[in-house]
């Protein structure tokens, strides 16, 4: 056999490998004050990687384990974007509270590798290896707060269950490979035959690995961390554990489902169904009582992965795309509004959502920008999340799949409510404390890209479906 | 080889984006170099257009522009597309030629107000949806201008919405569209269903083969299309909104409320004329309505007393003429009228104003007379604008008003009936018009106390845009001189690639005599109203009172409008209230909040029992984990 390995198509990859040793190494060598220009010189590292990944060709290396496709690109600007978002929302939270910048943002740096890798994967050794390079990385930043007890605790759950949800993934894994003696999708999609789809030790493979990447993706019932360990970890590794981890584990089931299993859609099709009327319905009831934002902002993260598992139900090339706007959407929405969360703790201290009352007076920009991202969130015209919402409700009924598009539209109106509540808030509520709040101009350019993302998307989705539009993996 | 298009609206936007945005930190004139730059702009930019189409040969005078696609969905697309033919390059050029003139006068007419830099934004913002109107190459682009001009209006008729009666205005004239706008959008879905596309150009090749002539299909669409004309042009029925409107700032209602966007039904029904021509019941109704309106409006106009109210009612009155001309198939003379309309209506409108500026915001002619001497500028050009409006030969309404009345008659749709309600409404016209310059620059001066003093003609930033339009109000009409005295009609000609015409062409050959006895005779009607009012308020001012007295109950019944804002009250308004509040107090507080209520408790006390589930505890999650992995794989294997 030729030694089939193409390092072109990897370049982006060893660079943003490099970049972030790169960080961990400079940080030595530099004193506090300096520190934080570390936050700038990733936020470089990683626009270099978007455009390294714009201009690198696509094809399949590695003997078929890596494969570069506008799926996979599609996703790495999802994930780059996420980490640029966060670590420019970071950067006076590092300097402010949590010391140790270079191991910060290293860490985001490498955790957005594995997702990268991850996203390229196609077959199930890659995956699983790339899935916990990404989340090893996110252990360690959720403790990144070593002597807040909130922090650390969670920290210390998001490694158990993780550990837990890993050895179950991976059983499931062995199973697939015992059935079909292959580990790529490629493969795996051949090898799939009628003699055991069907049997119990396909479907409880299938089980095994559904739920250990619904892990990932925070889906009920296998959410029950999410809301701990959003509350307890830094703002900002929220913010990209909200979004880029989620992209991730949905990049994930995209390549396996779609890629290698889709000939057995009906057998786990039920599956996600369920999974799905579950977290919109638990996500959204719940978060109608919480009192902590980021808490609510965990709860509703559940809810929108349920929309989005509502399109990937329909296995076409419909769903794949409008998955990829909504993560692209999503991220604008829920980064946007942790930013907000973290300008506001930055200055008060506090996630309580009566905190907020009298924000509109205090900062009407950042009022305004929650408004806007909240009701993205919800789905309300012109932001991006209705046009993000209308493809993956699309993709459903074009399938016949109604019922779940109706509780989809239901919930939607329950999720309002909750949302609607912060703005509540911060416009008929005020606080005791009426001093006003300067936005420093690093997060000020961050809300603003979230807006114009939010608001350009919702108002011209076309160029971004255009450009998305040959990312499905698969011919249906 | 044309320059795009897109140009023409994008200055008016920046100006607005600019003043909306900053113009809070901008002083008076800034905001107002802004604004009145941005539409000057775009107007040299549509005489540029407009030459360089004009220099093609006619059949190849037209230019599509796509800018961007806005949408695609399956097969179907909604491109952001401008379309440039010699309909929308009159369109272009007498929005923002006349829009400049008025920009420019708002400058000195606002200059004491407040919201200096709201009011230029509203009227960049106005110019820039009027212009996406009249060069939307889609039904769809088109809409867009629509409702944005309509929320213009709204905006700018309630600008002094701390004013009841403002801010009810604009109410009044947001609603009464919406009625007509359902309309347009039904003849719009309905042109979607029939013909699969929404492109204008694509439906109106099209029309001839889809369509059957006179078929019921096509006069749905097109009668649907003219209740939003109804609504938006201010006919009848749906005219209620636009004495109202006066409400807002006089140069708005020069701009909007008199010269562009009330003629954006007119603009509407000749673009579409392709599928009009195939419906005979719909051109019928549109010149009864016309027709009807004209006359009705014009008897108002004789008894109201405001200045602005009898201009508001002239105003009506001359779209219905324009309607009665596309009625009888006279597209491209009902679009001739529109344009010199737009000259001497805008005139009329702000010499009004400038005589409100000098007598301290008097609005009453009852209470003016003997302003000649003192406004000398205004007097003048208003008396231009009189002069048009009446119909006089030599000025610009003479042309367009007597190709209407020469249409309206000769036409194979036409008829004498059309021309004799035609004629009679002219002679009104003339009438209330001299009325209306008798009362207020003439006679002995009747003004309230303290009003004297102040009393001074208008700066220059206001005379000049008065001069240059009463010229135009004067010349505006040779592009169109018709063939019975000499000319060739070049306006007429120059529309025709853009218009269909009628398909029976049983051509009844009418004498060049015919012609010319009866534009005679619509000068002499309209010269008996001159002289009718000269008797009755310069030469006996006792006759008027007398005449009222004597014909009490017509008198009442002109003055108080034909009592039709009560009617609408007791049939339309009264009603749906009552029907309102039933449906409020059984269907919304009962049902609709009852099971909203019901289902927000249960969701509550759902939330609250799952959220006791959340222990905090990591043993308890794996359990939760676990448990939900057996159930699955329980119920999976088991199935």
């Amino acid at each position: 056999m030729n030694v089939q390995i193409d390092l072109s198509l990897l370049y982006p990859h060893l660079f943003l490998l490099i970049w972030a040793l790169l960080i961990f190494a400079i940080d030595f060598f530099m004193t506090e004050d300096n520190r934080p220009s570390l936050g700038y010189l990733s936020i470089v590292g990683l626009i270099i990687t978007a455009i390294l990944s714009f201009a690198s060709d696509k094809g399949t290396t590695f003997w078929g384990a890596f494969r570069a496709d506008t799926f996979s690109l599609s996703f790495n600007i999802i994930f780059i974007g996420s980490a640029i978002l966060t670590i420019a929302s970071a950067i006076d939270f590092v300097k402010d509270r949590l010391k140790h910048h270079g191991e910060f943002y290293g860490l985001i740096l490498l955790s957005t590798l594995g997702m990268m890798f991850l996203a390229s994967s196609s077959d199930l050794l890659s995956l699983y290896v790339s899935l916990e390079l990404a989340t090893i990385a996110l252990f360690v930043l959720v403790a990144f707060m070593k002597r807040d007890l909130k922090s650390t605790e969670s920290g210390l759950k998001y490694l158990i269950l993780g550990a837990a949800s890993s050895a179950i993934l991976v059983y499931g894994i062995s199973l697939l490979y015992g059935l079909t003696g292959t580990l790529t999708f490629a493969g795996i999609a051949e090898q799939l035959n009628t003699s055991f789809m069907g049997g119990p030790l396909f479907i409880l493979s299938i089980i095994l690995i559904i739920a250990g990447l619904s892990f990932k993706l925070a889906a009920v019932p296998f959410h029950m961390w999410c809301p701990d360990v959003y509350e307890g970890a830094p703002t900002p590794v929220t913010a990209y554990l909200s979004v880029a981890s989620k992209a991730a584990g949905l990049a994930a089931m995209i390549r396996i489902f779609f890629e290698g299993l889709h000939s057995s859609a009906a057998e786990w099709i039920p599956l996600i169904l369920t999974i799905s009327a579950l977290a919109m319905v638990l996500g959204n009831v719940v978060a109608v009582r919480q009192h902590n934002i980021k808490r609510l902002l965990a709860y509703s993260s559940i809810a929108q992965i349920g929309y989005i598992l509502v399109a990937f139900i329909a296995v076409s090339e419909l769903a794949t795309t409008s998955m990829i706007l909504y993560m692209i959407v999503y991220m604008f929405a829920n980064i946007g509004a942790f930013i907000v969360v973290i300008t506001f703790y930055n200055r008060s201290g506090s996630d309580e959502i009566i905190a907020y009352a009298g924000l509109s007076k205090r900062s009407p920009f950042l009022a305004i920008s929650m408004v806007i991202f909240l009701l993205s969130l919800v789905g309300i015209p012109p932001m991006a999340g209705f046009v993000g919402k209308f493809y993956l409700f699309a993709a459903a009924i074009q399938k016949g799949y109604y019922w779940i598009v109706v509780l989809g539209v239901l919930t939607s109106v329950i999720s309002l409510y909750y949302y609607m509540m912060v703005a509540y808030q911060m416009y008929f509520k005020s606080g005791d404390d009426n001093s006003r709040i300067k936005v420093n101009p690093t997060l000020a350019v961050a809300i603003l890209i979230a807006l114009a993302g939010t608001l350009f998307i919702g108002v011209y989705p076309e160029p971004v479906l255009s450009a998305i539009s040959g990312a499905s993996v698969t011919l249906f | 080889m044309y320059g795009p298009l897109w140009i023409v609206p994008f200055f008016p936007l920046v100006g607005f984006l600019l003043n909306g945005l900053f113009g809070k930190w901008f002083d008076r004139v800034t905001v107002s170099v802004i604004a009145c730059t941005s539409v000057g702009l775009s107007f040299l930019w549509s005489v540029v257009l407009f030459f360089r189409l004009s220099a093609l040969p006619p059949e190849s005078r037209f230019y599509v522009e796509k800018v961007f696609d806005w949408f695609v969905s399956g097969n179907f697309s909604a491109p952001m597309e401008f379309y440039l033919d010699p309909l929308s390059a009159v369109m272009i050029l007498t929005v923002s030629g006349v829009g400049f003139l008025i920009h420019v006068y708002s400058h000195g007419y606002m200059s004491h107000d407040e919201s200096y830099a709201r009011y230029f934004s509203f009227l960049n913002l106005f110019t820039f949806a009027m212009l996406v109107l009249v060069l939307g190459s889609n039904l769809l682009v088109l809409f867009i201008g629509w409702e944005g001009v309509g929320l213009c209006s709204y905006l700018l008729i309630g600008f002094w919405f701390t004013k009841k009666s403002a801010s009810d205005a604009g109410k009044k004239a947001f609603i009464v569209n919406r009625v007509g706008d359902f309309g347009f959008l039904l003849g719009t879905f309905l042109i979607f269903v029939t013909f699969g596309t929404l492109n204008i150009q694509e439906i109106s090749t099209a029309a001839p083969n889809v369509l059957m002539y006179g078929g019921a299909i096509v006069t749905t669409i097109t009668l649907l299309l003219f209740v939003g004309a109804t609504g938006k042009s201010a006919q009848i029925p749906l005219y209620i909104w636009l004495p109202d409107a006066m409400e807002g700032p006089t140069p708005v209602s020069a701009l909007i409320h008199a010269a562009t966007m009330v003629t954006a039904g007119v603009y509407m029904v000749a673009r579409m004329s392709a599928l009009y021509v195939l419906a005979p019941v719909s051109m019928t109704v549109v010149a009864v309505i016309g027709a009807a309106t004209a006359i009705f409006a014009a008897t108002i106009a004789i008894t109201q007393f405001d200045i602005k109210r009898v201009l508001a009612y002239s105003t009506i009155s001359q779209l219905g003429y324009m309607f009665l001309a596309c009625g009888v198939g006279a597209f491209s003379a009902g679009i001739f009228h529109l344009m010199t309309h737009a000259f001497f209506k805008a005139l009329l409108f702000m010499c009004a104003g400038s005589v409100m500026h000098a007598m301290s915001n008097e609005q009453d002619m009852r209470y003016m007379g003997d302003l000649r001497k003192r406004t000398p500028k205004t007097f003048y050009t208003m008396l231009i604008g009189t002069l048009a409006i009446a119909g006089i030969p030599g000025l610009s309404g003479f042309f367009s008003k007597d190709e209407i009345l020469w249409e309206s008659f000769a036409s194979p749709a036409g008829g004498v009936g059309f021309w004799v309600v035609g004629a009679v409404a002219a002679g009104i016209t003339a009438f209330y018009m001299f009325r209306l310059i008798f009362m207020t620059f003439f006679g002995q001066p009747r003004y309230k106390h303290g009003v004297e003093k102040h009393i001074h003609e208008s700066p220059n930033v206001m005379t000049y845009p008065l001069i240059a339009l009463a010229i135009l109000a004067i010349i505006g009409g040779y592009v169109g001189i018709p063939h019975v005295l000499g000319g060739h009609n070049n306006f007429g000609e120059f529309l025709k690639p853009s218009i269909a015409h009628l398909a029976s062409h049983g051509e009844a050959h009418h004498s060049t005599t015919e012609e010319l006895l009866l534009m005679g005779a619509s000068v002499a009607i309209a010269l008996l109203g001159i002289v009718a009012a000269f008797r009755m308020y310069i030469a006996n001012p006792k006759l008027p009172v007398v005449i009222a007295d004597n014909f009490k109950k017509v008198y009442n019944l002109l003055y108080n409008k034909y009592y039709v804002d009560e009617i609408y009250y007791f049939i339309i308004v009264k009603p749906f209230v009552r029907f309102s509040q039933l449906l409020y107090d059984v269907a919304d507080r009962i049902f609709i909040d009852g099971s909203i209520n019901l289902l927000a408790y249960f969701t509550g006390w759902t939330g609250e029992v799952i959220k006791w589930f959340q222990t905090g505890y990591v043993r308890n999650y794996i359990v939760t984990f676990v448990f939900g992995l057996v159930i699955i794989v329980g119920y999976m294997l088991l199935k």
